[in-house]
């Protein structure tokens, strides 16, 4: 008899199943991972499992805890098996913890309701629960509440509020999906170490998770179990077509077919760039400290960085968005107006943004049409309407929609859809530059895929010169020429893609390449390296700002700023990068 | 939908019905005094100690107490709206200056300067539109400022900035459409409240002043005559409690449709 | 956090100092004096009387000189009640309406958060919906309304209560008033109650705890009552407003000698000075008490205590 067992589970809401007919079981001490894109269906087992879904579903099947039918039970009978039997971490820590209450209270709270301690003894375990998931100082700990904490401690409290009860089986909805890189490399780390003693469910939409992690996987699609197997055998000889590709557009750094386009002259010079943000009371926030970027015509430069890097911050004080302390900004051989009113027509249209949130990006109040006409009427206004309308069917024909998509508004279209009308608008003026700020985030796997070849597809077409934010390595690998890494507002490091990722001379590069998940189960990637998370922009480090963080950091680290240095072509911030270079 | 039928029937007949009638607001009988309501008879809803006709002055009532409640919303409604948006879309310490003077304000029992400003002047209908309007402008700036802020920072005004979409069209394409239904939700639920203040003023015999009158004005009137004619009462009171109701539950109705288009 | 408080006594006194000048401002732009509307006094001894009121004097230095009594808690005599100061009618008929306004407060309290959240416990059940309706007419019919509604029935029909204040003795005689004045209250606070605890209840750290095991009663107590009633704490300020305002209607329905009727008085025998007085004491107190209820907004909530 397995620990958990699903039998024939349906879930429905009105007349739409979201799971439809799930078998499978998870043993004691297995690692399970549940695999699958948004909206196939993950989410709502785990739910479903542990008796959370809303009112408004019907369940049908059979759910088993080492024999113990739990659909159907009672609210009382289910209480007893949260926790102690079953217990769940949830994807935002920070949403899922209460904010007004101290985690430890929190924590403690369950051991209580479950009288498995009284209040007393409950403080000590919980305490000795935070030290073994790796929260610092304990005792002082118990008493935090959760804004306090930063995103990778959140979790961490997250995890001992699940584990505290001593369940057989864990299940982790993408656990580490709000993390940064480096924190989630720690976060695999933990939910490894204490696999000794529970069962994990893994519940991802990150192949190279499971890879790392699961000795076993199921494949979720629309609600149906399309796959299962052990997690080698899946990945070396998937069965079903649909697996075949999740599989190929899994994110991967080793992929050959990187960009090697014909690149023209400079468009768009940035150097010195400041940016200090003075709104918050009496503390300011440099978020940009003295980066220097160019980027050539058909080129597409990624800039990659942690939260509070100041990637974002760059490149909107490019665009003229948000205020440039220092440094300039040299477009097509102009210098630029610091803010984006003062700036000249051709200027701006030469100059087009896609943004993360594709919904968001869009009125929702304008059809697409509109939406994609609104810079033609601003920029060109004798075009009469009947041309404006050809040239915008022409350009959403380009970007892979329809003339059936012209009078739909953005809540009708799907996030892969909105992105396309978005990079439909931006392109619709022919701009030099097409700056994508985390443009393919908020896409599944395989849509990111598609964007991201259409960008390559109008890159090669109108030797467009891009500038790609992202977080992701993989997407990194996939696009750009030149690669810009950054940290607390700072340049690490500088390089050709395929420079970079054979041969990163930067502690931080380094480890951020290793933190990388790898969608290779004979080749596990996702290994922590660094310590600790990203300290506050507020209160950066003196000297260089990584030391703190740094395995190889010496005296002169916490001393003395490295000034960005040229070493074979690359261009890299440390004081030790010759000896560290491939390390 | 309910309601909005309700309010339309009171109105129709608010309107119609001083005009089908034989009397008029004014007269008085004294051979007609507190007269009891009939349904067969002339005097649908009795008459007053003046041996006025009620129905007549009831309708009146509703009519002035309608009229005063959309007039004044419409006063807040151009503060409010105006307010809020230059605070929103000029943000940073304009806003912060322009919202500490309405927290001051919201701080304020507000109503007592009302009662003072009608105790100092001479009361007329403009004083109390202007008087109410100025009560109920602060909600509506509230809420248009902070939809506004939040629609200024959304992406596609962004995007409408960097293209070079000019301010005014910003703000008539891309700001004032998602401002609509916001507005319209708040417009509703402002009504009822005039109608309270309007009341309440009357009530006290410092708004409409007779022989004019409101619902307000008639449910005082009533109270002086409860224990004898209890009609003189219950009629406007029950209208006024059905307006103020139809009024709450339209604004609830719209405020769902809403939010349901309106997830985030 | 004492800094906090602090910051927030001083940042009090500009507010403070605006509704003493406004309202001061409008009572000596109004047309007309005072002693008016009577019959026409000799010119003589309109100058004495206006003489014995500083109205003689330039505006500022009436301003000055009443901002000295207001500071020594002095807020001028009456035009009317000719033998009392009007810190004395107040500090005479206050009591009584802090009574009644604490009384109705605590009510209102109570029944609508009970109300509210037995209403988003069973949220789209037969009692939620009832319990909603009640709120929704509670809230559309004014305190004017509802007052002597409860009069006529209860105690002039069935006679179950007193209806006036005088010739009455005991706690019954506060019931009616205090019911009235509750009323609306209760509504409001059941309304803001239910749909704040639906979406706590709707929030992932609720969901969480669920999961955790704890049932819907610790899940109540522990975990969502504390960020329920934020919107409630925040609506504390109007609500006092609201049953100051309220307890004018009241009083004077039912007769009661409190500073509401005071009030009501003054304004319709033009009774400046009076009617000045009060407004500037409510003034204070609402902003003294929204004050109170800010602090303690900063001591449920976490997030804003760091500040």
């Amino acid at each position: 008899m397995s620990l958990l067992e699903l039998d024939g589970l349906t879930i429905r809401y009105g007349d739409t199943d979201v799971v439809r007919d799930l078998s499978f079981g998870v043993d004691n001490g297995e690692s399970v991972g549940l695999v699958g894109e948004s909206g196939s269906g993950k989410t709502q087992t785990a739910l479903a499992i542990l008796g959370l879904l809303p009112a408004n579903a019907t369940v049908a099947g059979s759910i088993r805890i080492d024999g113990t039918e739990l659909l159907g039970a009672s609210e009382k009978a289910l209480n007893s098996v949260r926790a102690r039997h079953v217990a769940m971490v949830f994807q935002d820590p920070m949403q899922a913890l209460n904010p007004f209450t101290q985690i430890g209270q929190q924590v403690g709270r369950i051991l209580i309701q479950h009288k498995l301690a009284s209040a007393a003894e409950a403080r000590a375990r919980v305490i000795r629960m935070f030290e073994r998931v790796g929260l610092p100082d304990p005792a002082r700990q118990f008493h935090a509440y959760p804004h306090q904490l930063s995103g990778g401690m959140r979790q961490r409290a997250m995890i001992a509020s699940a584990l505290i009860a001593e369940p057989k089986l864990l299940i982790a909805d993408e656990p580490t999906t709000a993390l940064d890189v480096t924190v989630q490399a720690q976060i695999l780390e933990l939910l490894a170490d204490i696999r000794r003693d529970t069962a994990l469910l893994l519940i991802t939409h990150d192949l190279g998770i499971v890879a790392g992690h699961c000795e076993r996987m199921l494949i979720l699609a629309d609600g149906r179990l399309i796959e299962r197997g052990a997690t080698r055998e899946v990945f070396a000889r998937p069965q079903h077509e649909h697996t075949a590709r999740l599989l190929a557009a899994a994110p991967r750094l080793d992929r050959t077919d990187i960009p090697t386009g014909p690149r023209g002259d400079t468009v768009l010079a940035i150097s010195g760039a400041e940016v200090i943000y003075a709104d918050r009371g009496q503390e300011s926030l440099q978020a940009v400290r003295g980066v220097d970027l160019t980027v050539r015509s058909g080129e597409t430069v990624a800039i990659v960085g942690e939260s509070g890097s100041g990637k974002s911050s760059l490149v909107r004080a490019a665009l003229g968005l948000v205020p440039m302390h220092a440094g300039r900004v040299v477009f097509c051989g102009t210098a630029l107006a610091g803010r984006v009113q003062h700036r000249k027509k051709a200027v701006r249209r030469g100059l087009q943004l896609v943004f993360q949130d594709p919904a968001g990006s869009l009125n929702p109040q304008m059809r697409v049409a509109s939406i994609v006409a609104e810079p033609l009427v601003v920029h060109e206004p004798a075009v009469d309407a009947e041309t404006r309308q050809e040239r915008v069917i022409a350009m959403l024909e380009k970007v892979g929609l329809g003339t059936d998509y012209v009078h739909r508004y953005p809540h009708e279209l799907s996030g892969g859809q909105a992105q396309r009308v978005a990079i439909a608008r931006a392109l619709i003026l022919r701009p030099k530059v097409l700056v994508c700020d985390e443009a393919v985030a908020a896409l599944d796997g395989t849509v990111r895929e598609q964007i991201l070849a259409l960008l390559r597809e109008v890159q090669a077409e109108a030797a467009l010169a891009i500038i790609f934010i992202t977080h992701d390595l993989s997407v990194v690998r996939a696009i750009s020429h030149r690669v810009l890494v950054m940290y607390l507002g700072s340049l690490v490091e500088l390089a050709d893609n395929a420079e970079l990722f054979a041969n990163a001379r930067h502690p931080y590069t380094q480890a951020l390449l290793q933190a990388v998940p790898v969608p290779d189960p004979e080749h596990a990637g996702g290994k922590a390296i660094l310590a600790g998370e990203v300290p506050s922009a507020l209160r950066p480090p003196d000297g260089c700002a990584f030391h703190p963080r740094c395995p190889f950091a010496r005296d002169i680290c916490s001393a003395e700023r490295p000034p960005p240095r040229k070493i074979d072509g690359a261009t890299v911030a440390c004081h030790f990068a010759e000896d560290l270079s491939g390390a | 939908m309910v309601s909005g039928g309700i309010l339309a029937g009171i109105v129709v007949v608010a309107i119609l019905g001083p005009l089908i009638s034989p009397h008029d607001y004014l007269q008085t009988n004294f051979d007609a005094l507190l007269q009891r309501p009939t349904l067969s008879g002339a005097r649908l809803f009795g008459t007053d100690d003046l041996g006025r006709d009620l129905f007549v002055r009831a309708m009146l009532g509703v009519q002035v107490t309608i009229v005063v409640a959309i007039v004044a919303s419409i006063v807040s409604l151009v503060i409010g709206v105006a307010y809020g948006a230059i605070a929103g879309y000029v943000g940073g310490r304009v806003d912060a200056v322009m919202m500490r003077f309405v927290d001051t304000l919201y701080a304020l029992p507000f109503i007592f300067f009302v009662i003072l400003l009608m105790v100092a002047f001479e009361r007329n209908f403009l004083l109390i539109f202007v008087a109410i309007g100025a009560i109920n402008w602060l909600d509506m700036a509230r809420i248009v400022r902070g939809q506004t802020l939040s629609l200024r920072e959304r992406e596609f005004v962004e995007a409408a900035r960097l293209t070079g979409v000019s301010t005014l069209r910003i703000i008539f394409r891309h700001i004032a459409p998602n401002l609509l239904g916001v507005v319209i939700v708040y417009v509703t639920l402002t009504i009822p409240q005039a109608i309270l203040v309007e009341s309440f003023l009357s009530f006290l015999g410092l708004g409409i002043q007779e022989p004019q009158t409101s619902l307000g004005g008639l449910v005082d009137a009533g109270v002086n005559q409860m224990e004898g004619a209890s009609w003189m009462l219950l009629i406007p009171a029950g209208l006024l409690a059905i307006v103020l109701l139809c009024f709450n539950f339209l604004g609830d109705a719209m405020r769902d449709v809403f939010d349901a288009r309106n997830p985030r | 956090m004492l800094r906090y408080a602090l910051l927030r006594l001083l940042g009090a006194i500009p507010t403070l100092l605006l509704v003493i000048v406004l309202a001061f401002l409008m009572v000596h732009a109004a047309p007309g004096g005072p002693f008016d509307a009577e019959r026409a006094l000799p010119a003589e001894i309109e100058a004495n009387i206006a003489a014995a009121y500083h109205l003689d004097e330039p505006l500022y230095q009436q301003f000055v000189r009443y901002l000295k009594g207001l500071v020594q808690g002095d807020l001028g005599p009456s035009y009317r009640y000719r033998d009392h100061t009007v810190s004395e009618l107040i500090a005479t008929a206050f009591p009584l309406s802090l009574k009644l306004g604490a009384m109705a407060m605590l009510l209102a309290l109570i029944v609508g958060v009970a109300a509210g959240s037995l209403a988003a416990l069973r949220r789209n059940t037969l009692s939620d919906r009832v319990l909603m309706m009640l709120a929704m007419t509670g809230i559309s019919i004014p305190v004017f309304v509802i007052a002597p509604v409860l009069v006529l029935f209860l105690a002039v029909r069935l006679q179950w209560l007193p209806a006036g204040w005088s010739g009455n003795e005991g706690a019954a005689r506060f019931l009616l008033p205090v019911i009235a004045l509750a009323l609306p209250q209760i509504a409001y606070i059941a309304r803001l109650t239910r749909a704040s605890m639906i979406d706590v209840l709707a929030s992932d750290f609720v969901r969480t705890a669920r999961a955790q095991g704890l049932g819907t009663a610790a899940i109540v107590r522990y975990h969502a009552l504390k960020p329920a009633m934020l919107p409630v704490l925040s609506y504390l300020g109007p609500a006092i407003a609201a049953i100051l305002t309220g307890s004018v209607v009241v009083e004077e329905i039912f007769g009661i000698p409190g500073l509401g009727q005071f009030f009501v008085r003054g304004a319709l025998n033009r009774d400046y000075t009076l009617v000045l007085g009060i407004v500037i004491f409510y003034a204070t107190l609402v902003v003294l008490l929204n004050l109170v209820v800010d602090i303690l907004y900063g001591a449920i909530d976490p997030r804003i205590r760091r500040r």
